[in-house]
This record gives structure tokens, C-alpha cells and sequence, in this order.
């Protein structure tokens, strides 16, 4: 059972730690400075939500690792993110559509965890809840301006949708640890999160007028940490110093 | 003529009587150019400066101190915009402003073409760069012009935290590992030069300083607020035991101040004339978002455009 809420739990937090990171590539970098500080709140949002889950997931494995330990210390094959996260920001469009289709699956799934067994993972559900329903918000305005917007916009938002379409389907992926969570009552149904994510995707893209992709091949491995090329870099990156240094303050 | 003249004199009267100045008022055109230039060159210092910073955002050591940077470098976002309203209310628009940011011609502060090539970078520049910049800003909270004033009200709130998190970073790498102390002393070595030329030219060569003390746009001079920033850093590196890189740094009993070495005014003329370690990349990085987010911003004016029309029908 622990095995399994830490694997759950580490999930979560791979997800929104590494979409985090790639956000915060943008800083400074924005098309406009609104959305400069807008992307960096985001960033933000993420970050804070990753490192209650990180904290709760050393927790839960008892062995006494910090949030910097699984941060820091992990290698890609041991990280359990799902692929879409650690795809490139490309332009603003691959950005603000991963996010979209992020936080299309996010928004849900916390509001599911609100009503979680296990209390901690609710209660940090429940601090997420209010953020997680501005960002999909913010992310659909954009695919709305886009898809509506002019006609490169609405082909670059149309071409981030083609691809990054065929890593939508292992965000809603099950496998045993999935199931003995669910049954536990500590993980939601993923088939009512998909529900909720297709109805949001549908009004969102219609509003846009752009179009759904096909449900052809979805990619898969991240949760069992087969991921992208990407990833070791992100990790390489972000890990170094910390690395290099071992067993230090910061 | 005469008008003009009674006009300028009411207008002094008004500054000796600590009156705001506010968008509305009169004011002499050299007042409205000079505050024009200083706090469009302040919006673009913020703007500009949150990229040796964002440098670091992917490889903060910690997931804490990866928080409080992504914060920091999101304040200075903030603070850009607060300027850019500010020149706005002088009758110059953001775009115009920006444009000359990205061509070249307006200037920013000079420090941050230098590069953060550490993590202790970013400790040395909150205690150091924001800290030289809080004397200005503080100063320039009592500034004649009212908008300019009120926004560096907001402003000095968030830089004072800005200073004390980059003196925490410092200050937790000094009592580190012998690695640790070197990067934090090796970083102050590099910043503190830099640093104290971010309180411009000496009293003796600044031409227009005499006439900014006048209009009470600034209230001490160059070297006045360069001599108070020396004394308190002094003392603030003393506590956590790192060493200013001056080996003329003295204490004067007589006049209770820091005496001090001379700064390299070539490097930073060069600095200034464009020849900074980093001015090419940073005018690059400008020039690059903004370019890359044309698109973007075309389609949230056309999707607002739309939207305008489809109401009215
Ligand atoms: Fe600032
Ligand atoms: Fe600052």
C-alpha cells in the first residue's frame, strides 16, 4: 500500500515539477511582459505544488528523503512523468497548448483529490484547486485568441495540437498501482478524468475552431520512466550544481 | 516669453514647496525629457535585468531557492511594467518606449551586462545590485514627479526583500564548504566594482545632476548615496566574513566613513559605449521575444477585434 501511494504520489509530482521547469525556461523570454509574469506564476503555481508533493511522497517512503533529495537526486529512468510535460516549449503556441491540455487533466484530477482517503494528498488537492482553475482559464483564453485570432495563429495552434496530441493518451493511462489506489478511494476514477478533460478539449478547440485530432497512436513509458531524449537534459540542467556539490546548504 | 517664464517660476514654487508634480500640471519641456529618459532607462534596467537572473531559474540548487528566484525575477517583471505606465503618463507610449530599448538607442543599467556565472552570482547580485539600487529608489520615492514616486513606493517594498533573500544566499555559502565560501568570495570580487558604478559618474562629472537636485527628481548626489551603500555593505560582508575586493578600504575615524580605492571609470565607459561582457546578448534576448511574440500579439488584438465586432452586431 505505501509502495503504491508513494509511486502515486511521486507521479503527481514528476508531472507538475517538470512542466514547472519547462515554464521557467520562458522567463524573461515572453511575447509580452504580462505574459512574461503570467508564465512565471504558473511556473510558480507548479513549483509550489510539486514540492508538497515531493515532501509528502519522501513521507510516505519513510526512508527520510527531502523534496530536494527526489528533486535533485533522481535519475530520468527513476523520474515518472508523463512525456507531455518534458516536451519543448517551442513557440508560444506548443506551450500553451501543452499546458491547456495539461490543465485540462489537472484541474479535475485535483478536484477529485479533494475528496481523497488520504488526507494529505487531499488537502494539498485542496490548495491547488483555486490556482488550477485560473490556469486552465488563462491556457483556454489563449487556445480561443489563437485558434480565432489570425490565420499563422491559428495554423501554429492547429500544428502544437497535431503534435503534441499523441501524448495525451498516458495521462490517462491505468496500470496496478493506479488501480490499487483507486480502489482504495485515494485515487479517482481515471476514466471520469478523461471525461472531463474530452468534454473541456471539445468546447475549448469548438470555441477555437480548431480541430481535434484523431485518437491515432498515443505514446507511453513515461510513468515507468521511458522518456523522451529531452529528459536528460532537463535533468542535467536542473541538477548539476546540486550534484556537484553534494550534501551542502543551499 | 514672459508666460513661459511665470510659468516656470510657478512651477519651481511648486517643487520648493514639496508639491507633486502630476501628468496634468505644467511643466517645462527639459523636466518632462529628463524624467522621460530616467524612467524609461529605469523600466528597461528592470526589464533587462531579469535575464542574468532568469539565467539561473534552471539550475537553482534547491527547489526553495528556485521559488524565491522564479518570485524575484517575476517582481522585476512587475516593477518594468509599473515604469512603463509611469512614462505612459508623459505622454510617451509603451511600444515607442520598448522600440527604443530593442534599437539601441535608450539606455539600461550597465550592471547587468555583466554575467552571472554562479549560483553565488545570484546571491551577490540581491545583496549587492538590488541593494545599490534600493539608495536610488529609495531616494526617488520622495521624487518631485507623482506617478514616478508612487510607483517606486511599491517598488522599494519588494526590492528590500530582494536584498535580504541575495544576502541569505551569500550568507548560507559563506558558512558552507570551503567550495561554497570561495564561489560566494569569488562572486562578491566580481559584483562589488560593478556595483558601486551603478551610482553613475562622480558629483565632479555629472553635468546634469546640479539641475535633477533642482527639480528634486533626486535628492542626493551620486557620491553621497555611492558613500552610504560602501559603509552599509561594508559592515553587512564583515558579518558573514567575506572580504571587499578594495585594498584601500579603510575606516576614517574623522569622518566616520569608509575610505576607499578608485573606480575603473575605462571599464565603465566601455561598459556603457556597448563593449560589456554581455550588452550583445542582451539587446539579442530583447530583440529575440520580442520578434518571436509578434504573432502573438497580433492574434490577441485581431481575436479581441473579432470579438469587439461579433458584440456590436
Ligand atoms: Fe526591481
Ligand atoms: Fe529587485
Amino acid at each position: 500500500m505505501s509502495q503504491a501511494l508513494f509511486t502515486y504520489t511521486l507521479r503527481l509530482a514528476d508531472d507538475i515539477l517538470i512542466l514547472s521547469q519547462r515554464l521557467g525556461e520562458w522567463c524573461g523570454h515572453g511575447p509580452v511582459l504580462e505574459e512574461d509574469i503570467a508564465l512565471t506564476n504558473r511556473a510558480l503555481d507548479h513549483l509550489g505544488e510539486a514540492r508538497n508533493l515531493l515532501t509528502y511522497a519522501g513521507q510516505v517512503e519513510g526512508k527520510g528523503r527531502s523534496e530536494d533529495d527526489l528533486a535533485y537526486l533522481r535519475m530520468e529512468r527513476q523520474y515518472t512523468n508523463a512525456k507531455l510535460v518534458e516536451q519543448p516549449n517551442g513557440d508560444y503556441a506548443h506551450t500553451m497548448v501543452r499546458s491547456f491540455l495539461f490543465d485540462a487533466y489537472h484541474l479535475p484530477l485535483m478536484q477529485a483529490l479533494t475528496k481523497s482517503n488520504d488526507a494529505q494528498l487531499a488537502a494539498i488537492a485542496g490548495k491547488s484547486v483555486k490556482e488550477a482553475t485560473y490556469h486552465l482559464r488563462a491556457s483556454s483564453e489563449w487556445i480561443i485568441r489563437f485558434g480565432d485570432g489570425t490565420e499563422e495563429s491559428h495554423q501554429r495552434a492547429q500544428a502544437a495540437l497535431d503534435n503534441l496530441w499523441t501524448y495525451t493518451g498516458e495521462l490517462f493511462e491505468s496500470d496496478a498501482v493506479l488501480e490499487e489506489m483507486t480502489k482504495a478511494g485515494i485515487a479517482p476514477d481515471i476514466a471520469t478524468i478523461k471525461e472531463a478533460w474530452s468534454k473541456t478539449v471539445d468546447q475549448v478547440l469548438s470555441e477555437a475552431t480548431l480541430k481535434r485530432p484523431a485518437d491515432a497512436f498515443m505514446m507511453t513509458g513515461g510513468r515507468k520512466g521511458l522518456h523522451s531524449e529531452h529528459m536528460g537534459f532537463i535533468l542535467a540542467e536542473m541538477q548539476h550544481v546540486t550534484r556537484a556539490y553534494p550534501g551542502v546548504e543551499w | 516669453m514672459t508666460e513661459v517664464k511665470n510659468l516656470e517660476e510657478l512651477f519651481q514654487a511648486k517643487i520648493d514647496a514639496e508639491q507633486k508634480i502630476e501628468p496634468k500640471d505644467w511643466m517645462p519641456d527639459a523636466y518632462r525629457k529628463n524624467l522621460v529618459r530616467q524612467i524609461s532607462q529605469h523600466a528597461h534596467s528592470e526589464v533587462v535585468g531579469m535575464l542574468p537572473e532568469g539565467n539561473w531559474i534552471s539550475r537553482a540548487p534547491s527547489l526553495k531557492r528556485k521559488a524565491i528566484l522564479l518570485a524575484k525575477v517575476q517582481d522585476e517583471a512587475g516593477h518594468g511594467l509599473y515604469l512603463y505606465s509611469a512614462v505612459e503618463t508623459m505622454g510617451t507610449s509603451r511600444e515607442q518606449t520598448i522600440d527604443d530599448l530593442l534599437s539601441g538607442k535608450a539606455k539600461y543599467s550597465s550592471i547587468f551586462n555583466y554575467p552571472t556565472l554562479t549560483w553565488a552570482d545570484i546571491g551577490a547580485v540581491g545583496w549587492l545590485v538590488d541593494g545599490a539600487a534600493i539608495m536610488n529608489q529609495v531616494m526617488l520615492c520622495r521624487t518631485s514627479y507623482g506617478p514616478y514616486a508612487r510607483a517606486m513606493v511599491r517598488i522599494c517594498k519588494e526590492e528590500s526583500f530582494h536584498q535580504r533573500q541575495g544576502y541569505e544566499i551569500m550568507a548560507v555559502l559563506a558558512k558552507g564548504s570551503p567550495e561554497q565560501k570561495e564561489m560566494a568570495q569569488d562572486a562578491l570580487n566580481r559584483w562589488w566594482w560593478p556595483s558601486l558604478m551603478m551610482f553613475g559618474p562622480t558629483d565632479a562629472n555629472s553635468p546634469h545632476s546640479a539641475q535633477s537636485m533642482k527639480w528634486k527628481i533626486k535628492r542626493q548626489s551620486n557620491d553621497e548615496l555611492r558613500q552610504t551603500f560602501i559603509d552599509r555593505t561594508v559592515q553587512q560582508a564583515e558579518v558573514i566574513g567575506l572580504s571587499i575586493p578594495d585594498p584601500d578600504l579603510k575606516w576614517n575615524e574623522e569622518t566616520k566613513q569608509y575610505d576607499w580605492g578608485a573606480i575603473d571609470w575605462t571599464e565603465f565607459n566601455n561598459v556603457v559605449a556597448g563593449n560589456g561582457p554581455c550588452n550583445k546578448e542582451r539587446l539579442a534576448a530583447r530583440n529575440k521575444a520580442h520578434d518571436e511574440g509578434a504573432w502573438v500579439r497580433d492574434a490577441a488584438v485581431a481575436y479581441a477585434a473579432k470579438k469587439a465586432k461579433r458584440k456590436a452586431a
